[in-house]
């Protein structure tokens, strides 16, 4: 059989999504189901003085209406923020409660208060409409810059501070400052960005009052967190008679991974009524409610010293956490952003500071690459800037400054295993003909276009895991990932993860591995996942873990399989174990041409017979069945790197930035399925080009979201891209015995910074994030351009 | 959205007796129903005027090109008669939404609807469009009077618009990256005695810029409007453009359409 891990094998999903079988929650229709709607705040930040509902439950179709009352009388708790962070002077951040239905006061736009309950989607709404709520509006504050002048949002937190973290060496930093020969600085905002999931969320409670069993549907990437921490922290139900299911899911981008006030309201609503309770986002609650990533307001310097070699670097970032803290809203911008700001470079010293602030905005989390696109594009951005103030071409800067040898232990936290980054800015460099740049700025100019270039060699660090690790640092539980391997009597195979697949092609890519373990033809491996009933419990989706982490522990149980495997069949082949050998499918007595097929092995693990057969196949003590699970806790994150060189031309008399080269090469240690990965690096580059040039979630001065549609909130389209040519390096992982490394994110964590750098050598003056058309003509504008003045 | 009833109606008299209280037409729905279902518009009806036969259909004469009222965007986009007669008409179709919008949208609904930042309104005040009624003829000039705002009494239904066709013309739209609906747009028609140049995008309603008319009238070149000063005064400003930055766009623009002429 030809190997299946490294070819370029089609999506065994494409098949129902693309002829639109696939099954979301919003599919699933059950008897006697009913609908929930919601009641949010107006306002930025108000009191709540009296949430009156008895109107609307005197309206036609209404069944319930569940408000903070409610919740609190049956003892259903708040949302938890699920990593905590340590502030410089040794205390724990500041958590505001976060009650799943305010209570006493609402704090952004779309704050929930209330539920409405009714017979029709329709009934719902109009009974929603009666729901009156008395607020005593409040003055807010959304700008993160301004967060820590305004007055307390939350009763004892003072500037609205989470947290004041610090990491680095400070001593160690001031000293190579002092000594330095420059000193290079660059002022960043990082905007805030809304992470519009295709599919909306949705959740549908089925509670069973006769048998105490509660089912609750939602669009999540981890299901089984999902029912740990409603049970544990909401109270909703016990774990055991709870079962969660997130069937097909389109899109997460970490949007998915929080437990919502709407899960917990909508498994409690259920119980209340004993009906099942559909709710479906509406697309202006998707930009309301879902967590919004990024927002950072950043200063950065860099010591040089004579040589062109960096010597320091120091960051001080103002994170907005939004109105509360979610599940991993303080990891964010804290752990997984500070220690990749010294990106792929050898800095001797280095410090950041970061403060989590609260605001009257939706609460940000993990968007899409998590704190490391936004690290990225400060060390990209500096690192840019210093080589032009020095002079120094963009890539030979670089390379002066890469990290050479590996294992590398870094100032900070990070210990790589391995990678050549030489090698892959070589590659893009010839790949996007580099060396002729110049001849097509003066192509562009001659079609009165600006034209700009810019590099991004960015890394990161993937596949969350090492549970030692994430465990000392704060977060609330380790993250390791689990599998089942079933061999079912008749020789096919069904794998069970813990890892959820929502766009990533898990279908396919952990088929392929499972296959070329097995000896197994793909068409009879299924991937199943999503469902706490089924498989043991697992950890998700996200921060590019699936494959170097759940996919190791899938890795982990065919061993398990094929050592199980090898004691039957030397049974059966009168050999010994240790001289059975295992290919492609089939065990062989060593020195002979007596072998068994893994189908045939498997087969006899169930022990069939005729009646009367005593004679079982099984070695003494080796139990029936084919059945094996494993848990993988890597001992490091992995390390993918990468270089991505942009050309943009910019109208100098619009403002408008059209690119026009992409280049991208990737270093994700072993790749299982070039075709899926391609999907990911598109998918991740037009996301980070939509940060840079398009996105922004933008709150007015009273707090209103004024980009809450898709006629305001600029999504990147087909006709924003030009190709996009692609290609790869390997230094495999070392981390993981499948040498992967990750590549859900890279896309989006390196794009930003080479657009951003490509516009600004475009315009010749510092633009910030989006770069919209009206912001590079001002930028021209002010540098002198006559065109963009006439 | 709120339940409402469907009616369709056979000709133009039942339409305009069934569009009474609380009813209203219902063409292309594609302005209509997305405000339904935004909860910011309900209605009790909806007549559907798609099934009224002589309501859709194009025809040209030596002067003027009369374009029913439910003929789609996609329609005038592909019509040939419109190709030659008026390009720029055409061009504008084309680029109004993406392809099921302009399959489902009709003209006579954009103009009807009178979204600020459409872009026909502002080929019926370039091309001297007349807007015919089941009751009467209004000059475009008259017809837009501000933001979702026209000079069409209740119940009055449109049949047709009747553009003049110009010497030559030139639809030039600044897209809103977001919505693709125009930040600016700027259409231009030169006939013999005069050059008309209306303006989308930009304010409330649809203008003509007397400004550019005046100085193209004079000298229809690009260079013309360098010494035009367009003021921001009364411009729009919202997230994607400051009054300032769209009095610029004016300029570019007219440009534009003036030397795609
Ligand atoms: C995604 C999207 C993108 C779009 N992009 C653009 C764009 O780039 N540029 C642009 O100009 N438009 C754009 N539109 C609007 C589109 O062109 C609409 O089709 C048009 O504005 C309304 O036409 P309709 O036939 O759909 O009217 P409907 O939605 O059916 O009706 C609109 C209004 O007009 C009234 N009405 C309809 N026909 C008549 C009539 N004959 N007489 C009297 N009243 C009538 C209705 O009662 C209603 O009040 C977009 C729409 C969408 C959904």
């Amino acid at each position: 059989m030809a190997n299946l891990v490294g070819a370029k094998i089609e999506r065994k999903e494409d098949k129902k999504f693309l002829t639109g079988k696939g099954r979301y929650t919003a599919d699933i229709n059950l008897s006697k189901q009913t609908y929930a709607y919601f009641v949010r705040s107006p306002h930025a930040r108000a009191k709540i003085i009296k949430v009156d509902h008895s109107k609307a439950m005197k309206a036609p179709g209404v069944i319930d209406v569940f408000t903070g009352d409610s919740v609190v009388k049956d003892k259903i708790g708040g949302l938890i923020c699920g990593w905590k962070i340590v502030s410089q002077d040794g205390k724990d951040m500041k958590c505001p409660p976060h009650p799943v239905l305010a209570k006493d006061s609402v704090n952004f736009v779309g704050d929930h208060i209330a539920v409405v309950v009714a017979e029709t989607l329709e009934q719902a709404k109009n009974a929603a409409e009666l729901v009156n709520v008395s607020y005593k509006v409040q003055k807010s504050v959304t700008r993160t810059d301004e967060a820590t002048k305004f007055e307390n949002i939350h009763e004892g937190i003072d500037n609205n501070l989470s947290f004041d973290f610090l990491l680095g060496d400070k001593g160690k930093t001031d000293e190579a400052f002092s000594k330095a020969d420059k000193i290079v600085k660059v002022d960043i905002v990082n905007n805030r960005l809304i992470p519009n999931a295709m599919e909306p969320r949705a959740a549908i409670g089925d509670y069973n009052a006769s048998s105490d069993e509660l089912t609750l549907y939602t669009a999540s990437q981890n299901p089984h967190l999902d029912r740990l921490i409603m049970s544990a922290f909401n109270a909703v139900h016990p774990e055991h008679k709870f079962r969660i299911v997130s069937p097909d899911v389109g899109g997460g981008f970490g949007s998915k991974i929080n437990v919502y006030a709407e899960d917990v309201v909508i498994a409690y609503a259920s119980k209340k009524i004993g009906r099942p309770v559909k709710w479906v986002a509406e697309r202006s609650e998707s930009f309301m409610s879902d967590n919004h990533g990024r927002d950072h307001v950043t200063h950065a310097e860099l010591a040089l010293n004579s040589d062109s070699k960096i010597t320091g670097l120091k960051v001080d970032t103002i994170a907005n956490l939004g109105a509360y803290s979610l599940v991993l809203a303080a990891v964010t911008p804290t752990y997984l952003y500070a220690p990749l700001l010294l990106g792929i470079y050898d800095i001797p010293a280095a410090c950041c500071t970061v403060k989590g602030v609260y605001t009257n905005t939706a609460p940000t989390d993990a968007y899409r690459g998590a704190g490391r696109p936004e690290a990225t594009y400060v060390i990209e951005r500096i690192v840019t800037e210093a080589a032009k103030e020095i002079g120094m071409d963009q890539a030979e800067f670089r390379k002066k400054n890469f990290i050479k040898k590996f294992p590398h232990q870094q100032c900070l936290v990070h210990n790589i295993d391995s990678g050549d980054y030489d090698a892959h800015l070589d590659k893009a460099i010839e790949l996007s003909d580099y060396k002729n740049f110049e001849n097509r700025r003066s192509q562009s100019a001659k079609k009165g276009k600006l034209r700009g270039i810019g590099f991004s060699t960015y890394f990161e660090a993937c596949g969350v895991a090492p549970s030692a690790v994430v465990m000392s640092i704060g977060s609330g539980v380790g993250l390791w990932e689990s599998a089942e391997v079933r061999f079912n009597a008749t020789g096919n195979v069904s794998v069970f993860t813990g890892a959820h697949s929502h766009g990533q092609s898990h279908d396919t890519t952990f088929a392929q591995i499972v296959g070329d373990k097995l000896g197994v033809a793909i068409e009879n491996i299924d991937i199943v996942h999503g469902d706490t009933d089924k498989g043991p419990f697992g950890m998700g989706t996200y921060g590019s873990r699936s494959l170097a982490v759940g996919g190791t522990a899938i890795v982990k149980a065919c061993d398990k399989i094929i050592a199980k495997g090898k004691k039957v069949a030397a049974k059966m082949l009168d050999g010994k174990p240790e001289d059975i050998d295992f290919k492609a499918g089939e065990f062989i007595l060593k020195n002979s041409n007596k072998k068994k097929t893994i189908g045939e092995i498997a087969f006899a693990c169930y022990l069939p017979g005729t009646f009367g057969d005593v004679n079982s196949p099984l070695p003494e003590g080796v139990e029936p069945g084919l059945i094996e699970t494993s848990f993988f806790d890597p001992s490091n994150f992995s390390f993918p790197s990468g270089s991505h060189i942009c050309e943009v031309e910019v109208d100098e008399e619009t403002g408008e930035t059209k690119l026009v080269k992409y280049t991208v090469v990737d270093d994700f240690g072993t790749v299982i399925n070039p075709l899926i990965v391609e999907g990911q690096v598109y998918g991740g580059v037009a996301q980070g080009v939509g940060q840079a040039l398009y996105e922004n979630a933008h709150y007015d001065k009273s707090g209103q979201l004024t980009s809450a549609s898709y006629m305001d909130y600029t999504m990147p389209r087909a006709d924003n891209f030009p190709h996009i040519a692609l290609d790869y390096t390997c230094t495999p992982a070392t981390s993981n015995p499948l040498g992967a490394k990750g590549c859900g994110e890279a896309g989006t964590i390196a794009a930003p910074a080479a657009v951003m750098n490509a516009v600004i050598d475009a315009v010749g003056t510092d633009v910030q994030m989006p770069a919209t058309a009206e912001k590079v003509w001002k930028a021209l504008k002010k540098n002198g351009s006559k065109k963009a003045a006439a | 959205m709120k339940s409402f009833n469907f009616k369709s109606a056979a000709n133009t008299k039942e339409a305009t007796k069934l569009a009474s209280g609380r009813a209203t037409f219902l063409a292309g729905g594609m302005s209509l129903i997305p405000a339904m279902k935004l909860r910011l518009a309900a209605y009790s009806d909806l007549i559907n005027i798609k099934k009224i036969k002589g309501l859709s259909g194009i025809k040209v004469s030596s002067k003027s090109l009369k374009i029913g009222a439910t003929t789609t965007h996609a329609e005038v986009a592909a019509s040939k008669e419109v190709g030659k007669s008026i390009p720029s008409l055409s061009m504008l179709a084309d680029g109004i939404g993406d392809p099921q919008v302009r399959n489902r949208g009709t003209i006579g609904g954009s103009i009807a609807n009178n979204d600020p930042a459409a872009d026909y309104p502002s080929a019926c005040l370039a091309l001297n469009a007349t807007i015919h009624t089941n009751k009467r003829k209004i000059s475009s000039d008259k017809f837009f009077k501000g933001m979702f705002e026209t000079d069409l009494k209740k119940g009055e239904l449109i049949e047709a618009v009747e553009f003049e066709i110009p010497e030559k013309s030139a639809y030039a739209k600044y897209p809103n990256p977001a919505s693709r609906y125009a930040i600016v747009g700027v259409n231009v028609a030169k006939y013999k005695n005069e050059t008309r140049v209306s303006v989308t995008g930009a304010a409330s309603c649809v203008f003509r810029s007397k400004e550019l008319e005046s100085a193209l009238s004079s000298n229809f070149s690009v260079s013309a409007i360098d010494k035009v000063n367009i003021s921001d005064k009364n411009l729009n400003e919202d997230i994607h453009a400051s009054a300032e930055y769209r009095a610029h766009l004016i300029k570019v623009m007219a440009k534009k359409a003036v030397s795609s002429c």
